[in-house]
C-alpha cells in the first residue's frame, strides 16, 4: 500500500458504495465476521475500520477461541475473606494487581512473543520484553524485575544455534538497557519447538496501592495524547496475521515484518511516565502493543465513560508515506496513549519535554449519547478533515467473536498413556546409577545455564535478593522497606501432553512450591498458554483440559489468576508443539532478610527429604534423556500436600529453623542434591532409605517434595513442626563442607569437580 | 545541499571482535578467501555551504570518531 | 549524575547514603554542580550508547562543569558507562570497546586494588583483593602501548581483574586514574557491593567511604 494518488476511504464513501469488494480474507477475517461488522455499522466498513476490526478481532487480540474456557479463572476464583482482599485489579486490565501489605501493591504478568522470535530472534525477543514491560508500566507501576521462560528445538539442531543466541542477546540487550534485573526463568530443549521457539517474558512492577492507573477514557473534553516513539511501518499486519496463522500460510499481502525495539526510548518513557504518575497527571493510560493505535483507541474508549475523537493526521510519523490503515495497524514500539485533563496538559507536556519524549494531542474524549452508552459511545477518526472511522468501540475491543471450537480427545491419547514405559531398562548397579546421574546432570535441560544467564544484569536497581539459579527470583520492593516479592515460572510440555489437566496443575504446583521454598507466601498466578492451532480439535481438547486443570488448581491452592496470555498456532507445518502452559506464581515475604537460599552451607547440618517418593517416571527427564521416551501418566498431583509443604517451608523460614531449601522437580532427588551441593561447593553424605529402590529414590519425579538443610540447633523444633502439620519427612544425610564430593553410602561417590564439569560444559560448549 | 560522507574504522592495532566474528561467519558460509574484516561506521551528512572542510574535520574528530581508537576518512560527493 | 538512560544512579546514591554521605541528584541539563564534594558518573546506557558509549553524554551541559571541576581537583568517579564518559571527555586516557567475547557479561569478579592513594580508594589496603560485580557489554579497556606503559609506571592502574579477564581489557585493567588521583574510572560496580543482602560482598563500600570519610 503506497500513497501517491491515494484517496482515502471515508465513511461517506463507504455508505455510498456498499458493493465494493473488500480484502477481509487477506486480513484474516472470516466471511461471518465481515458480515457482522457490516451489521454493526449498518454499512460496509471503511478500509480503516476494516483494519481496526481485523486486528482487534484476531485471535491474538480478541482471544476468540479461548474466552469460553478462560472465564473459568473468574468463575473459580478462590474466595477472599473480608479484610484479606489481595486482588486489587483482576483479569481484563493490562495486568493484574495484588495488595502485598503495608500499602504496597504489585503488578505482574507473563506474555508470549513466540513467532517473531523465530523470524528474527534478537528483535523478536527484545520487543517481547519491551511489550510486557509497558503492560506493567501502564498500570502505574515502576517495573522492578523481569524473567523469561524459553523453549527451543533440540540443543544440537542447527537452527537452535541460530535462534537461541539471538533470543538471549535480545532479552539481555533490551532488559539490561532498561535497567531491569533478570531474576530467573527457565530454558528447555525439545524437538517439538524446533520450528516454533517459545519466548515467554514476565515483568513485575511495584506501586503504592493507591497509585493504580487504569486504561479508560473518562471526562468529555479531556485530551487524548499519543507519546513515545514516532509511528512507522513496523509489524504492519503482525497482530492479525502472524499470531493468528502459521508461517507457511503467508501470502503476498501478509508481510511478516517484525517490530524493531529501541530500549533507550523505552527507558526514557518509563522515567517520563513515572514522573507523570507521581504528579497524578493522567485520567487513564494505555500502552500500544499488538494492534497499536487500533487497540489503544478502542480499548480506552470502550472502558470508561466517554467516546473518543481522533485526528489521525496528528500522529507523529517516522515514515510520512504511511496511509491511515497502516498507521492504525502499525506496531511501532515504545508508544503510550494517555487521557489528560486540559488543566494538567501543560504539566504533562513539560515532563515529556524534560525527557525528550515526543508527545502530541491527537484527540479528545467525547460525551456519550445515552443510546450509545452500552457500546462505549462512538470512536471517530478523521484524516485530512474527512471522517474515516466511526464505530462503537466496545464492539471492537470487547465484543469480538466468541468461538466454541470443536474439542476432541485425540484417538491416540489412550495408547500414549497406556505405553507407560514400565519395560524401559533401568539402571540397577552402583556404576549404572552413577553413570545415569552424571548423564542427567549434563543433559541440556538440566545443565547449568550460566552461559545464558550471565548475559543478563541481575544487580541493577540494587534490590535483588535471590536470582537464578535459586528457586525463585526475589526482590526487595524498595529501599524503604524489608518487604519483598518472589516469583517463579514453570512449565512442562511432556507432562501436559500425557495429561493436560494434570500437566497444568503440575506446572502450577511447581511454581507455587518454588516460591514457598524460598520462604515467600504464594499469592497470585499469571499464565502463558502456548498451544497449537485452535482449529485442531485435539489441540482444543488439550487447551480446554489444561485451562480446567489450572482453574481448579488455583482454586484448590487459594491463589487467583490475575491475568495472562494465550498463544495459539504454535506449530511447524501441521504438527503442533507439545501443549505448554507456563505458569508464573508470585509470593510475598515480609522480611527479605529471612529468605531461604538453595545452597548447602552449614557443616554438619542434617539433610531432610520432605514428602513422599513413588515409582513415577511418566514424562520424566530420565525417560527422555536415556530412552528418548514419552508415554504413561505424569506424576500424581496432590494439591493438599503442596499446601501443606508450602506452609511448613514458609513457617520454617520465618522461624529460622532451616538454613537452606530446594524443591524437587525434573530428575527428582539426585538433581536437587547436586544443585544444592554445587551452589556453594559443599559436599554431602547421603543415606537413602533402605526399603526403596535407589533408582526410584534418586530419579523419580514425585511431587510435593523438597530437601532442607537443618542446623543441629533447630533440628528438634523443625521435626516437631513437620509432625504437628502431618508432613512426612526422612532424614537422608548430612552436609559436609570438608568433602569435595557427594557420597551416596553403599552406592557410589561422585566428586563435585566431576559434577561441576558435567553440568557447566554442556551449554557453553554448544553455543560458545 | 551537498553530501559529505565520513567513514570511521577502528585503528589497525585495536582488537575488533565484531570483525573477527564476521570472518568466522564467512567461513561457515563456505567463503574462504577473506583474510580479515574490520567493521566500522558510515555517516552521511547533508550540509549547506557554511560547513567547510575544516568544520567537517572538526566534527569528525570530535564527535563522529574517537581519535583514541578510530581513524576516519572524509569524502565530498 | 543522571543522563537520559543512566541506570545505576539510584544505586550510586544508595551507596553514598550507606557510607554516611548526602547524595545530591545532578541532572545532565543543569550546568550547576550544586557545590558537591564529589561527582559519581554512574553505570547505564546513557543516550542508548548511540554512536559510542558515553560519546553523547560527554557533551551534556553539566559535563563542562564536571570537566572544569575535575581539572581543578574535584573528585570524580566514573563507573562503567561513567568510565566511558570520562574517556570520551579526555579526563582519562584510552577507550572502552566491545567485550572480546562479544557478549554482555554479568558476574561477581575478583579484583585487586592496586592504587590506594586516589581520592576514591584511600580506604582500601594496598593490593587488597575484593569481589565486586561486573556487568558490561563494552568494557574492554584499550590504549596504545605507550599510554599503558605510562599508566603502569606511574601507578595509575587503580584496579586489575584477577582469575579471568571478563572483557579482554588490555593488561586486565579494570580501572585507572588521572595523574592527580582525583579522577577514577572503573568498569566494575562498587555500588552493587555495599549490602550483604543484595551483593556478593560489601567490598565496594570503601570506594565511597574513601571520599566521605575524608570530607566528613
Amino acid at each position: 500500500m503506497t500513497s501517491g494518488e491515494f484517496s482515502v476511504d471515508t465513511v461517506e464513501h463507504a455508505a455510498s458504495t456498499p458493493e465494493q469488494p473488500q480484502p477481509f480474507a487477506e486480513l484474516g477475517m472470516s466471511e461471518d465476521e465481515y458480515q457482522r461488522v457490516r451489521a454493526i455499522l449498518g454499512r460496509r466498513p471503511t478500509s480503516s475500520e476494516l483494519a481496526i476490526y481485523s486486528v482487534m478481532w484476531s485471535e491474538h487480540c480478541s482471544y476468540k477461541s479461548s474466552r469460553v474456557h478462560l472465564k473459568q479463572f473468574a468463575e473459580k476464583k478462590p474466595p477472599e475473606a473480608p479484610g484479606e482482599q489481595i486482588l486489587l485489579v483482576g483479569m481484563g486490565e493490562n495486568a493484574g494487581v495484588v495488595d502485598v501489605g503495608d500499602g504496597w501493591a504489585v503488578t505482574f504478568k507473563i506474555e508470549s512473543h513466540n513467532h517473531p522470535s523465530y523470524v528474527e530472534p534478537h528483535q523478536g525477543a527484545a520487543t517481547g520484553v519491551g511489550g510486557i514491560v509497558r503492560d506493567i508500566l501502564t498500570m502505574g507501576a515502576r517495573p522492578i524485575a523481569v524473567m523469561d521462560s524459553l523453549r527451543f528445538g533440540r540443543m544440537e539442531a542447527d537452527d537452535t544455534a541460530r535462534v537461541l543466541p539471538g533470543v538471549v542477546a535480545g532479552i539481555g540487550g533490551y532488559g539490561n538497557c532498561l535497567g531491569l534485573p533478570n531474576i530467573g526463568g527457565e530454558v528447555y530443549f525439545d524437538e517439538s519447538y524446533a520450528g516454533n521457539p517459545l519466548v515467554n517474558a514476565l515483568c513485575v512492577g511495584v506501586m503504592r496501592a493507591d497509585g493504580i492507573k487504569l486504561a479508560k477514557a473518562d471526562g468529555p473534553g479531556n485530551k487524548v495524547v499519543l507519546f513515545g516513539a514516532r509511528t512507522g511501518g513496523d509489524g504492519i499486519g503482525g497482530a492479525s496475521v502472524l499470531a493468528s496463522a502459521t508461517f507457511e500460510a503467508a501470502g503476498k499481502t501478509k508481510r511478516p515484518s517484525v517490530q524493531v525495539g529501541d530500549p533507550f526510548a523505552e527507558k526514557v518513557l518509563i522515567e517520563c511516565c513515572l514522573e507523570i504518575f507521581a504528579a497524578d497527571l493522567v485520567v487513564g493510560i494505555q500502552d500500544l502493543g499488538a494492534a497499536g493505535l487500533s487497540c489503544a483507541t478502542t480499548e480506552l474508549a470502550a472502558a470508561g465513560t466517554g467516546g473518543m475523537e481522533i485526528d489521525l493526521d496528528l500522529a507523529p510519523l517516522r515514515d510520512p508515506t504511511l496511509v491511515p490503515e497502516e498507521i492504525l495497524m502499525s506496531e511501532s514500539q515504545e508508544r503510550m496513549m494517555a487521557v489528560v485533563t486540559p488543566e494538567h496538559l501543560d504539566a504533562f507536556m513539560a515532563v515529556c519535554a524534560k525527557w525528550d519524549v515526543t508527545a502530541t494531542v491527537i484527540g479528545t474524549v467525547t460525551a456519550v449519547e445515552p443510546d450509545q452508552a452500552e457500546r462505549g459511545g462512538r470512536l471517530r477518526m478523521r484524516w485530512h478533515g474527512q471522517t474515516i472511522v466511526d464505530l462503537p468501540p466496545r464492539t471492537a475491543a470487547n465484543e469480538g467473536p466468541v468461538y466454541n471450537r470443536a474439542i476432541e480427545r485425540p484417538a491416540d491419547q489412550d495408547a500414549l498413556v497406556r505405553s507407560d514405559g514400565s519395560s524401559l531398562p533401568r539402571p540397577r548397579t552402583s556404576d549404572e546409577l552413577r553413570a545415569t546421574l552424571l548423564r542427567l546432570v549434563g543433559s541440556p535441560n538440566l545443565a547449568d545455564k550460566s552461559w545464558i544467564t550471565d548475559q543478563y544484569d541481575r544487580f541493577v536497581m540494587g534490590n535483588t535478593v535471590l536470582a537464578q539459579p535459586e528457586d525463585s527470583g526475589m526482590v526487595r520492593l524498595d529501599d524503604s522497606t524489608e518487604r519483598g516479592v518472589a516469583l517463579a515460572v514453570d512449565g512442562n510440555g511432556r507432562y501436559t501432553a500425557l495429561d493436560p489437566y494434570v500437566g497444568a496443575q503440575l506446572a502450577l504446583a511447581e511454581a507455587y512450591r518454588n516460591v514457598a521454598t524460598t520462604g515467600a507466601r504464594p499469592l497470585a498466578v499469571t499464565n502463558c498458554l502456548n498451544f497449537g492451532s485452535p482449529e485442531d480439535p485435539a489441540v482444543m481438547w488439550q487447551f480446554s483440559e489444561a485451562v480446567r486443570g489450572l482453574a481448579d488448581g488455583c482454586q484448590a491452592l487459594g491463589v487467583p489468576v490475575t491475568g495472562g496470555n494465550v498463544s495459539f498456532y504454535n506449530q511447524t507445518g501441521s504438527k503442533a508443539i507439545l501443549p505448554t502452559p507456563v505458569i508464573g506464581v508470585l509470593g510475598v515475604i515480609d522480611d527479605v532478610n529471612r529468605r531461604t537460599p538453595q545452597g548447602f552451607r552449614t557443616d554438619g547440618a542434617s539433610i531432610y527429604l520432605l514428602g513422599e517418593t513413588r515409582d513415577e517416571f511418566g514424562g520424566s527427564e530420565w525417560a527422555h534423556v536415556v530412552h528418548d521416551y514419552l508415554g504413561g501418566s505424569p506424576p500424581a498431583v496432590d494439591l493438599g500436600r503442596e499446601k501443606l509443604l508450602a506452609g511448613v517451608l514458609t513457617q520454617a523460614s520465618r522461624e529460622d529453623l532451616i538454613d537452606c531449601a530446594h524443591d524437587l522437580a525434573e530428575a527428582g532427588l539426585s538433581q536437587a542434591l547436586v544443585e544444592s551441593c554445587l551452589r556453594l561447593g559443599a559436599g554431602a553424605r547421603i543415606i537413602l532409605p533402605e526399603n526403596v529402590d535407589p533408582f526410584v529414590m534418586l530419579f523419580a519425579e514425585s511431587t510435593g517434595r523438597a530437601i532442607v538443610s537443618v542446623p543441629r540447633a533447630t533440628e528438634t523444633r523443625f521435626t516437631h513442626l513437620c509432625d504437628a502439620r502431618g508432613l512426612p519427612f526422612t532424614h537422608i544425610g548430612v552436609v559436609d563442607l570438608l568433602m569435595s564430593s557427594i557420597e551416596f553410602q553403599r552406592l557410589f561417590e561422585v566428586s563435585l569437580r566431576e559434577l561441576h564439569d558435567a553440568s557447566t560444559s554442556t551449554i557453553s560448549q554448544r553455543f560458545e | 545541499m551537498a553530501r559529505v560522507v565520513v567513514d570511521v574504522v577502528l585503528k589497525p592495532e585495536i582488537l575488533d571482535p565484531q570483525g573477527q566474528a564476521i570472518v568466522g561467519a564467512l567461513g561457515r558460509l563456505g567463503i574462504h578467501g577473506v583474510a580479515d574484516v574490520r567493521q566500522g561506521k558510515h555517516f552521511e551528512l547533508d550540509v549547506d555551504d557554511s560547513v567547510d572542510d575544516q568544520t567537517v574535520v572538526k566534527l569528525a574528530d570530535t564527535l563522529l570518531a574517537n581519535p583514541v581508537i578510530e581513524n576516519f576518512t572524509i569524502r565530498r560527493d | 549524575m543522571t543522563f537520559p538512560g543512566s541506570l545505576d544512579d539510584r544505586d550510586a546514591a544508595r551507596a553514598i547514603r550507606i557510607a554516611g554521605g548526602e547524595a545530591v541528584p545532578l541532572w545532565h541539563a543543569d550546568p550547576s554542580l550544586h557545590d558537591v564534594d564529589g561527582v559519581v558518573l554512574p553505570g547505564g546506557f546513557s543516550y542508548g550508547d548511540y554512536l559510542r558509549c558515553g560519546a553523547i553524554a560527554r557533551f551534556a551541559p553539566v559535563m563542562q562543569s564536571v570537566i572544569a571541576g575535575a581539572r581543578d581537583g574535584l573528585p570524580v568517579l566514573g563507573i562503567c558507562n561513567g568510565f566511558q564518559v570520562l574517556c570520551e571527555s579526555h579526563l582519562l586516557p584510552g577507550a572502552l570497546i566491545r567485550n572480546d567475547n562479544r557478549k554482555f557479561v554479568c558476574r561477581e569478579q575478583l579484583l585487586r586494588i592496586e592504587n590506594n592513594r586516589t581520592r576514591w580508594t584511600s580506604d582500601y589496603d594496598e593490593a587488597q583483593e575484593v569481589i565486586i560485580p561486573i556487568k558490561n557489554g563494552e568494557g574492554g579497556f584499550v590504549a596504545d602501548d605507550r599510554t599503558i606503559d605510562e599508566l603502569e609506571a606511574e601507578g595509575r592502574v587503580v584496579a586489575r581483574y584477577l582469575e579471568g579477564n571478563p572483557n579482554g581489557s588490555y593488561r586486565a585493567i579494570a580501572g585507572i586514574c588521572n595523574a592527580e588521583g582525583n579522577v577514577v574510572g572503573l568498569m566494575p560496580h562498587p555500588e552493587h557491593a555495599v549490602e550483604q543482602l543484595t551483593g556478593p560482598s560489601v567490598d565496594g563500600l570503601p570506594f565511597f567511604l574513601s571520599l566521605i570519610g575524608v570530607t566528613a
